[in-house]
């Protein structure tokens, strides 16, 4: 379809300049996101939703539909089920978010299992597989991530006061519970995007690390959104150039960056002499 | 702090009458346990009112049942004149809730969050314009946070961040503001802030204020009403009538409940 760029080892051919142009679209979409269930303090639900996704793929291996429409179906409900939950009754979040885990995790095994060979069914799909996106994948996440991106310019300003204050944000009359919940769908997208890529093990911590290490350096959110993005981006880029000649799996590669990344900055930021932190002040 | 404590507010321009909150009869309670008994309350246009009581005596329950938060199982609530539930021009109520659920590690600027008070005013899926972020900037220099915009609040005092909140609901230009404990714990100079603003927001933009507070000394003397609520309403009158039954609020700001206890 499209021949290779002349782009450098270990980006020269077809399928690994594929596996980067994917690979970051993961790294920009997903703390695009995650910026704004860590600051609802629900870091955890990306890998709830997850977890729902498998048991999706499964159920799309044992009756034949492409298990990445039956991860979708799956994702966006059961995101949607656990935040109309959360609405309803916010003790039972938690509770709610474990119930999800188990249940979606067990739900896989079993499809995959009765479909045929669970391990080689499903490990592309637990920890990822960027080599192997086609162009179709390529253009199905680009066009995922343009609607995020839509979607936040329009619900962005609404969806960070309903994260920073719910309840002054519902006496204001702002739709809680519609954006919570598109929130919560965007989340499943992001995450079914993603799992191809980078696994379903590991997406939902490009969707909060980046976050993490973003958040002790600004002083803004929309700040932590922007180095948030440039985070993931980067992480991808150094993740996926280093996998392929230390022989690590990308997803995972990726992921060890970000949270080295985060471990660096936190450490700096503790050691770091108190004039530097208190210089802006 | 103004020095005659009991002098009210000089003639307001363009006061109209306009009822802004009104609870007739409304009786609430959690489980077999009344809460509210009752209770009838009317906030009007360019009127301070104060909503005191001890400690579980109904005051946030209220303000939730006031804004709709929790339907009245009895009496009659209308907000802006109609049913909590149905009001259209919510972002004509301005909110200052008692601890707000923010502060999380994540760096919000005093900017970014007084913003979120402009949301309503076209619509939460527009953008702000100009003249938006001119409200944004002027509610901010009207709590004297100015020098402050753009600091995270996670960063600032708590009286501070207070004020950022009060800003985020003056900035919606409020007809009606609603403040639940504002100011409790609030440093010297945020309660003087908090005071002008009030003041300012009600006479120049002839607003409601309905203030839930222990601490009355820094605002006696502009409150117009005081309600006193114990499950029902003991009273409800001017600082000058409550004062001729023994209870002065510019005097017992410590311990205004503990005074209150003995009204009957």
């Amino acid at each position: 379809m499209i021949g290779a760029l002349p782009f450098p080892y270990p980006f020269e051919s077809g399928e690994a300049q594929r596996a980067l142009v994917a690979c970051l679209a993961v790294g920009v979409f997903a703390p695009m996101i995650g910026a704004f269930l860590v600051q609802k303090r629900l870091s955890l639900v990306g890998d709830g939703i997850a977890h729902v996704a498998f048991a999706g793929v499964g159920a799309g291996l044992l009756v034949g539909v492409w298990p990445v429409w039956s991860a979708l179906a799956f994702a966006v409900i059961g995101a949607i089920g656990v935040e109309l939950l959360r609405l309803k009754r916010k003790a039972a979040g938690d509770l709610a978010l474990a119930l999800f885990f188990y249940v979606g995790i067990a739900m896989g095994a079993v499809f995959a299992s009765r479909a045929g060979d669970l391990e080689l069914e499903t490990l592309p799909y637990l920890f990822g597989d960027p080599y192997a996106v086609t162009w179709t994948g390529v253009v199905t996440v680009g066009a995922l991530g343009l609607t995020v991106v839509a979607a936040m310019r329009i619900a962005g300003r609404a969806l960070f006061a309903v994260v920073t204050d719910e309840d002054w944000s519902r006496v204001a009359g702002l739709p809680v519970g519609a954006l919570s919940v598109a929130l919560a769908a965007l989340t499943a997208g992001v995450i079914v995007a993603g799992m191809r890529i980078v696994g379903i093990l590991l997406i939902a911590a490009m969707m909060v690390l980046p976050v993490a290490s973003a958040q002790l350096v600004s002083r803004s959110f929309r700040g932590t959104l922007r180095l948030a993005i440039a985070i993931g981006a980067g992480s991808s880029l150094v993740g996926l150039a280093i996998a392929r000649p230390l022989g690590l799996a990308p997803g995972a590669s990726i992921v060890f960056v970000a949270a080295a990344l985060f471990a660096a900055v936190a450490l700096a930021k503790r050691t770091a002499p108190r004039a530097l932190q208190q210089e802006a002040h | 702090m103004g020095a005659e404590p009991t002098q009210h507010l000089p003639e307001r321009e363009a006061r109209n009458d306009e009822i802004l909150a009104y609870a007739r009869d409304v009786s609430f309670g959690y489980g077999h346990d009344p809460v509210l008994r009752d209770v009838s309350l009317t906030v009007r246009a360019g009127e301070f009112v104060a909503l005191v009581g001890p400690n579980g005596s109904g005051k946030s329950t209220l303000l939730k049942v006031l804004l709709g938060a929790l339907p009245a199982p009895s009496g009659r609530v209308e907000l802006l004149g109609r049913a909590p539930g149905d009001v259209r021009d919510r972002w004509r109520v301005g909110y200052v809730p008692q601890r707000p659920s923010l502060l999380s590690e994540m760096p919000a600027t005093v900017e970014e969050i007084v913003a979120a008070g402009r949301l309503r005013q076209r619509g939460w899926w527009r953008g702000l314009t100009a003249s938006d972020h001119a409200a944004v900037g002027h509610a901010i220099e009207s709590v004297g946070l100015g020098e402050l915009a753009g600091r995270p609040l996670n960063e600032l005092s708590i009286g501070q961040q207070q004020r950022a909140f009060i800003a985020r609901a003056f900035a919606g230009d409020p007809a009606l503001l609603v403040l639940d404990e504002p100011i409790a714990g609030v440093d010297a100079e945020s309660q003087r802030r908090f005071r002008d603003s009030l003041v300012h927001l009600i006479r120049q933009h002839g607003a409601g204020v309905l203030l839930v507070s222990h601490e009355l000394a820094a605002v006696a003397d502009v409150i117009d009403r005081v309600v006193v609520l114990k499950e029902r309403v003991v009273f409800d009158g001017s600082p000058a009538e409550l004062a001729a039954r023994g209870v002065s609020l510019g005097v017992h700001r410590e311990d205004l409940p503990l005074w209150l206890e003995d009204l009957r």
